[in-house]
């Protein structure tokens, strides 16, 4: 038996020591890893002017949430020359500081939607949900037609709205307040166009009215 | 010494029962949303069988439901075996399975509903993620205190990979997990943007180093001396490549997020160790093969051994992959295409499926009460549906993410795109319709698998099974903790 057995022994015979280094091993690399962005973090959440998501694009944010959109499109412009000629400047990290989660992405069986916002109108980016092949007969996509006749229910919203001022986004009892009228008689679709209209718009753009 | 004591097998043959049930299922909605992205008028307009909701139910009904089913049964099943002992917490094992199972329902019927938290791997909302929490942490409790009676006093190799597997997924899933609920069906997590990425991919990589990797080595440590019928060719190499393994993983998880927003240095550690990671990836699945040396003349005869030697050749070479694509180069012509769609299943379908079917059919016979499975020819007929179907899958995606990747950034001479990106779906939709057809055969075979099973537990369904006894090996003295004494 190799000289230094004896230490090792006592590991892989007690099952308790065996199990509490085993966690401080697992636990290393992403303390390592995940501290420091967390308490960075903190320094960048307020990058000058990007606000959080008005009420209706709240709500267009979580149905594309719901829906699981994330499967087929990302939100992550990388920094490669490829990239960025295609689907315009490279993400920062200030951008998705409301994302929660985010929605940076894995796979593109669709383009890139980072800075979709503006490069179609509100009425193309509505026949497209309803029926993606309306417009682009070769897509995959599927269609979302049920999305149109869904109303948004502001109440819902708002309490939205309030959990995620207890996690630090910045809304204003003036915003609560507004929120309803904001929302009043929109649908799912609206909402989700009008998410889909102000995504990497320049911080001091404004969505496009849906 | 005479005694009664008996291991509870009838826990494990609930696990292998859902395994076998749960791969159908989720097998059969992966072929069916592979068919969605070749044709998509499948998905009929309704929202429950809309792609987007559907996909997290084939990766939580493969994962979780078939791998993770299979790991806690093989898992009961090896650690009384190496321990000599019966299980400990009868009535706490047996919620472990009925919780698992609700968890396994509950998930893959809110998913499609839009309940969901849109993390990858992570979709089932915070009421379920409470009630995963809870059957982890019971099933941790069972496994240790089945450790603490051991009888054995060294504690088998295969019992560190499912230790290391409880504990590391336990931390992953609290850790990621953690939200704020509005209501009872949406929540949102307390860390956003870059930071909730970083966490997701912490979190995402080391679901496939602990739960797709770490238990099934746990898996493949046992079965596979067992079926060799000789020992593990190096043991202290085992040990080796187990810290290398866990301690090297959790770092690598930064390399799902190459050329991101994710700060540089972060980008740069996650790569230096992947490549590290070859390290123990290449020493385990050596090790597991290297046992076969002397007894591959088994392996023509012996169907269940023939899915291991594949599970780790597949295993070695996912791993290479893996490590490849780690590096920024790479990974900036193969992320988001269906290159890695074909990595992931090359070690799913290749390591984490060939592994778990051949310990199956390994281990159900002496579970079941007989002699050897039903029918081996069928055994013969699965490995060749399933290895013909992963050949057929993961070349199809190789093409198709290689094809995209470079059509993504083909420039003129001018230095302008050429191919605007629905040019790309076009040149990549044949390979979906191969794909779908490799599928649906890794799908039959789960079928045959299933069936072949089905007649193999027709004892256990008569109950005529008698419950194996313990052998009770001569008392070391001084164990720590005392061992429980065989009763008279």
């Amino acid at each position: 038996m190799a000289k230094g057995y004896r230490y090792f022994e006592a590991v892989e015979k007690h099952a308790g020591k065996l199990g509490i280094l085993t966690a401080i091993m697992v636990s290393i690399g992403g303390l390592a890893e995940i501290t420091p962005l967390f308490v960075e973090a903190h320094t960048i959440t307020a990058t000058e002017g990007v606000k959080p998501y008005d009420p209706l694009r709240l709500a267009g944010k979580d149905i594309y949430v719901r829906e699981g959109c994330y499967t087929c499109h990302t939100q992550m412009i990388r920094s490669l020359r490829a990239e960025t000629q295609r689907y315009g400047a490279y993400s920062i990290s200030s951008e998705s500081v409301y994302d929660r989660p985010h929605q940076w992405g894995s796979k593109r069986t669709g383009p890139d939607l980072a800075r979709i916002g503006g490069k179609y109108s509100d009425d193309w980016q509505r026949l497209h949900l309803l029926d993606p092949r309306a417009v682009v007969k070769a897509s995959n996509m599927p269609g979302y037609p049920w999305l149109a006749d869904e109303k948004i229910d502001s109440d819902d919203i708002v309490a939205r709205m309030y959990a995620l001022r207890k996690l630090g986004d910045p809304y204003t009892d003036a915003d609560m307040a507004e929120a309803p009228a904001a929302l009043e008689g929109k649908t799912a679709m609206d909402a989700l166009v009008a998410y889909l209209q102000g995504l990497g718009l320049p911080p001091s753009g404004e969505a496009t009215a849906p | 010494m005479p005694h009664n004591e008996t291991y509870n097998d009838r826990v494990v043959r609930l696990f292998l029962l859902a395994a076998a049930v749960w791969g159908v299922v989720g097998m059969g909605v992966g072929v069916f949303i592979a068919a969605q992205l070749a044709w998509p008028a499948l998905n009929f307009d309704t929202p429950w069988l809309t792609f987007s909701r559907l996909r997290p139910d084939h990766t939580f009904g493969v994962i979780f439901a078939f791998g993770g089913s299979a790991l806690m049964g093989t898992c009961y099943y090896v650690v009384q075996r190496t321990g000599h002992t019966r299980l400990a917490l009868p009535g706490l094992a047996t919620f472990t399975f009925w919780g698992w199972q609700l968890v396994c329902i509950l998930a893959m019927t809110t998913m499609p509903l839009g309940i969901t938290q849109s993390k990858e791997y992570a979709e089932p909302e915070w009421l379920i993620d409470l009630l995963v929490a809870a059957v982890w942490v019971s099933f941790g409790v069972v496994f240790f205190a089945t450790l603490a009676r051991r009888r054995i006093k060294h504690i088998y190799v295969a019992n560190w990979y499912y230790g290391a597997f409880i504990i590391a997924v336990a931390l992953l899933h609290i850790v990621n997990n953690i939200v704020i609920p509005v209501s009872l069906t949406k929540s949102y997590p307390v860390y956003s943007g870059t930071v909730d990425a970083m966490v997701q991919w912490w979190y995402g990589h080391n679901a496939v180093a602990f739960f797709l990797t770490a238990g099934f080595l746990g898996m493949m440590y046992y079965f596979v001396p067992r079926q060799a019928q000789q020992p593990l060719w190096s043991y202290r190499f085992s040990i080796v490549n187990f810290w290398a393994l866990i301690s090297v993983y959790m770092w690598a998880g930064s390399h799902h997020l190459m050329y991101t927003a994710l700060p540089d240095w972060v980008q740069s550690v996650g790569m230096a160790f992947s490549i590290l990671l070859l390290m123990p990836s290449w020493g385990s699945a050596a090790n597991g093969l290297l046992t076969f040396n002397g007894a591959w003349k088994r392996v023509a005869s012996d169907p269940a051994a023939k899915f291991m030697v594949l599970a780790l050749v597949f295993y070695a070479a996912a791993t290479t992959e893996g490590s490849l694509m780690a590096v920024k180069t790479v990974n900036s012509l193969s992320h988001y295409t269906d290159w890695t769609v074909a990595h992931v299943h090359s070690g799913a379908i290749g390591w984490v499926a060939m592994i778990t079917i051949g310990s199956l059919y390994a281990m159900a016979p002496r579970a079941l009460g007989r002699p050897a499975m039903h029918s081996k020819r069928s055994m013969e007929l699965h490995f060749w549906m399933h290895t013909a179907g992963l050949i057929l899958y993961v070349a199809s995606m190789w093409t198709a993410g290689v094809t995209a990747g470079l059509m993504w950034r083909a420039t003129d001479a001018n230095g302008a795109l050429i191919y605007p990106f629905i040019d790309s779906l076009i040149a990549i939709r044949p390979f979906y319709l191969i794909r779908f057809l490799g599928g649906t055969l890794i799908l039959g075979g789960m079928v045959v698998m299933a069936w072949n099973l089905w007649h193999t537990a027709a004892d256990a369904r008569a109950r005529l099974i008698k419950p194996i006894p313990v052998p009770i090996p001569e008392p070391v003295p001084h164990q720590v903790p005392a061992p429980v004494p065989a009763r008279a």
